[in-house]
């Protein structure tokens, strides 16, 4: 042993103890995706042997218009799925940072409900609220005399996604409010009483003191809630089959779709990476964002 | 660094080697079947020893799964030497999953394969199927059903000709979808299209929905188009295009007329408002409720229909633009069953696909509220059921049968039910949605 060695056991060792989640890691995560990367280059039905294709798989993705389109709703169901139950999230989180309610355990249980049903339940529930004839949601229009306002929700070509897409935002803010909540209650009260020393309203407050201390929570939400948008499959699988034409499909039903049903394994395959390359680029995105904010 | 990443990319390198074209790379698959075509033959199952069958099946609903118990206790009891084990699975999860189970190394030796090019021309295609013809002729099952219903599981052996070639599957029940109506509401059954239309007016002007109709599960518009279709197109030009085999293709005039009379029905209100966000279910369960004289539907739902409706209910076939001419419908046979290529017990295997379809399996079918494919010695009691006998019998004698346009191609059921949403939802123009369907056609067909 030189003495310009570090302290302890040397580095080298380091690498048995990680050797065990490495080898499961390998097993269950690494090696099922680059097997998928390797069938994404192959034209294969499942049965019959492959063909080799290279790059034409993905070449496809991009050039067919209905595979464009499912990405494009996957992105707008972000906007359902992320967006709308962060700031609800954020929301309750104010309103509960100002005043201790009482009960609060129990209203936050029944506001995280929906985090906890399976989501072929959630999925089977809302369809049945949708249904246009008998359905909770138009009988209950119709009830307060709002019956002009009842819609064909999962049967319209332009209301089918927003309506799906409002699953998923009741699905995900209960997920936001809980991170949310707690983040509040780990900033320091005299943050508050700072600001308001110094003439904040709450809507200042919410903006100097808040949102800056849940900017973690926030990158956390985000991070989840966004990949549960890209990948979301349960939801379409359920209530609309993609339809009505194909102005719900999403890439995910599609990987399904031609794995299983139409025997199209290898963009299936090549959908499936995309859809991963995605999701590991917008969380960097996401996490590099609330880092660098940090850092300010 | 540079030395992790370097054994990062050994790591992905050695594990996509490992992988080598995916399917394997013997490709001759026509020999492998023409292999498993020998060594047919008829068995005495008691003296066959002890056998075990594994049997993939998806008859789990109602009266589907009554039949199948009752007749694997019966073959149980018979042969107490063959041991069933069965693996019952929803229509959906057997579909989608049959592929893997089918080329992997323990697969089952008898299963359902459904019709058309999704899965049984798929598994043809991979060499998976037995040709079933040498048990079909030591069996005599070429008398036992039509030759429509048969020609329905023949593939060439290469799996491009559909309709055509081996025999590799037989059914137990028929299906037909038709016409059902409210006794209530209706008093003589139509003997032409129009006169069908005019009571659609009638219904329509008395408040009544004419016709229930769900179509956000997708399938519900096949049926309709179908239904209408079969009256304007003639039984072999469907039957053409379904099979590929030639022909004017989709974009005609006759397929034109079609979609724009189903257009004109969604226009003029015939169908439950909405249908394209209704679900099937709770659309024919409206019909059941009163809600209107008819719905279009396949005779599965007989069962829970007549439970709601009773003997109110019936049935029959949509009648042709003209009177008196032979009924043409949109039907066909439940899922077949098939051995795979890999079974080690075909010849067993075949006499008990022989035991659940042949005349006593019938009787059983009539006294479990199901449709036998073939004759039967029983019949049915309620009222709707012997409507529905009758058709099936005139549809077999007169060859009236047509297939189900899903069938065309691996993605045509959403290619086809995508295309019905639009028509409906007045995004395709009747000329318009005749040409996408085209187009979605000549992408598989052209390659054949």
């Amino acid at each position: 042993m030189t003495a310009l060695a570090p302290p302890g056991e040397p580095r080298r060792v380091a690498y048995v103890y990680l050797l065990p989640g490495l080898v499961i890691f390998g097993l269950f995560v690494l090696a099922p995706l680059v097997h998928s990367a390797w069938l994404s280059l192959f034209t294969w039905d499942g049965v019959t042997p492959g063909e080799w294709s290279g790059l034409e798989n993905y070449r496809a993705i991009v050039s067919d218009p209905q595979l464009r389109a499912a990405f494009g709703h996957a992105f707008v169901l972000v906007a359902f799925y992320a967006v709308g139950p962060i700031a609800i999230g954020l929301l309750l989180a104010a309103a509960m940072s100002r005043s201790r309610v009482r009960g609060l355990t129990l209203f936050r249980t029944a506001l995280f409900l929906p985090q906890v049903i399976a989501l072929v339940v959630v999925a089977v529930m809302w369809r049945m609220i949708y249904d246009p004839e008998g359905g909770l949601l138009n009988e209950s229009l119709r009830a307060i005399g709002l019956g002009g306002l009842a819609q064909n929700w999962l049967g319209s070509f332009t209301l089918a996604l927003p309506s799906v897409g409002l699953i998923g935002t009741w699905v995900m803010y209960g997920l936001a409010m809980v991170l949310f909540t707690a983040g509040v209650q780990k900033i320091p009260q005299s943050l508050y009483d700072a600001a308001r020393m110094d003439g904040a309203g709450p809507v200042r407050e919410f903006f100097a003191v808040t949102l800056p201390g849940l900017r973690n929570e926030i990158a956390v939400a985000l991070t989840l809630t966004t990949i549960q948008a890209l990948r979301s499959f349960d939801l379409i699988y359920i209530t609309t089959r993609g339809g009505p034409g194909d102005s719900t499909s999403v890439p995910a039903f599609e990987v399904y779709n031609r794995a299983f049903r139409s025997g199209d394994v290898g963009t299936a395959a090549a959908i499936g990476v995309c859809i991963a390359a995605m999701i590991f680029v917008l969380t960097l995105l996401i996490n590099r964002i609330a880092e660098r904010e940090a850092a300010r | 660094m540079k030395a992790r990443t370097l054994a990062l990319f050994g790591l992905i390198a050695t594990l996509a080697a490992g992988c080598g074209t995916p399917g394997g790379e013997s490709g001759d698959n026509a020999k492998k079947s023409e292999e498993s075509k020998k060594n047919s033959a008829k068995v005495d199952v008691a003296k066959a020893g002890d056998v075990t069958l594994t049997i993939w099946d998806q008859e789990v609903r109602g009266g589907q799964k009554k039949q199948i118990t009752r007749l694997n206790e019966a073959f149980q009891s018979t042969y107490p030497n063959v041991k069933i084990k069965r693996v019952a699975k929803s229509f959906e999860d057997l579909n989608t999953t049959l592929k893997l189970a089918v080329s992997g190394p323990k697969a089952p030796d008898i299963v359902e394969a459904n019709q058309g090019r999704q899965v049984m021309g798929q598994l043809v295609k991979g060499g998976l199927l037995k040709p079933l013809d040498a048990y079909a002729d030591a069996y005599g099952w070429n008398d036992r059903w039509s030759k429509t219903l048969l020609d329905l599981n023949r593939f060439s052996s290469d799996g491009k000709q559909f309709g055509s070639g081996d025999l590799y599957g037989v059914s137990q029940q028929g299906e037909i979808v038709g016409v059902f109506y409210n006794r209530d509401m209706v008093e003589t059954v139509p003997k032409t299209f129009g006169e069908f239309e005019d009571m659609l007016a009638k219904a329509k002007a008395d408040g009544h929905v004419p016709i229930s109709f769900g179509n956000l599960d997708k399938f519900g518009g096949i049926h309709e188009f179908q239904t209408i279709q079969n009256q304007f197109t003639h039984k072999e030009d469907v039957r053409d295009f379904v099979f590929a085999r030639g022909g004017d293709g989709f974009d005609t005039i006759e397929n034109r007329s079609a979609a724009e009379k189903l257009k004109e029905w969604a226009d003029k209100g015939y169908f439950t408002p909405n249908f394209n966000g209704t679900g099937y279910d709770p659309a024919w369960q409206q019909f059941t409720k009163g809600k209107g004289p008819f719905t279009i539907a396949g005779t599965w739902i007989t069962s829970d229909a007549l439970s709601a409706l009773g003997d109110e209910l019936g049935f029959f076939l949509m009648p042709g633009r003209e009177a008196g001419t032979p009924p043409v419908s949109l039907g066909g046979e439940s899922l077949p069953w098939g051995i795979t290529a890999k079974s080690k017990n075909a010849d067993v295997a075949a006499a008990y696909i022989d035991f659940i379809t042949n005349a006593k399996a019938a009787d059983v079918q009539v006294e479990t509220d199901n449709l036998p494919a073939t004759q039967a010695t029983t019949e049915p009691s309620a009222p709707v059921q012997k409507e529905i006998f009758a058709a099936w019998k005139a549809l077999n004698d007169t060859d009236g049968l047509t297939p189900y346009m899903d069938y065309a191609t691996p993605t045509f059921y959403d290619d086809f039910s995508g295309a019905v949403q639009k028509l409906l939802a007045g995004k395709l123009e009747p000329t318009a949605f005749t040409k996408s369907v085209q187009e979605d056609y000549a992408k598989f067909a052209d390659k054949l």
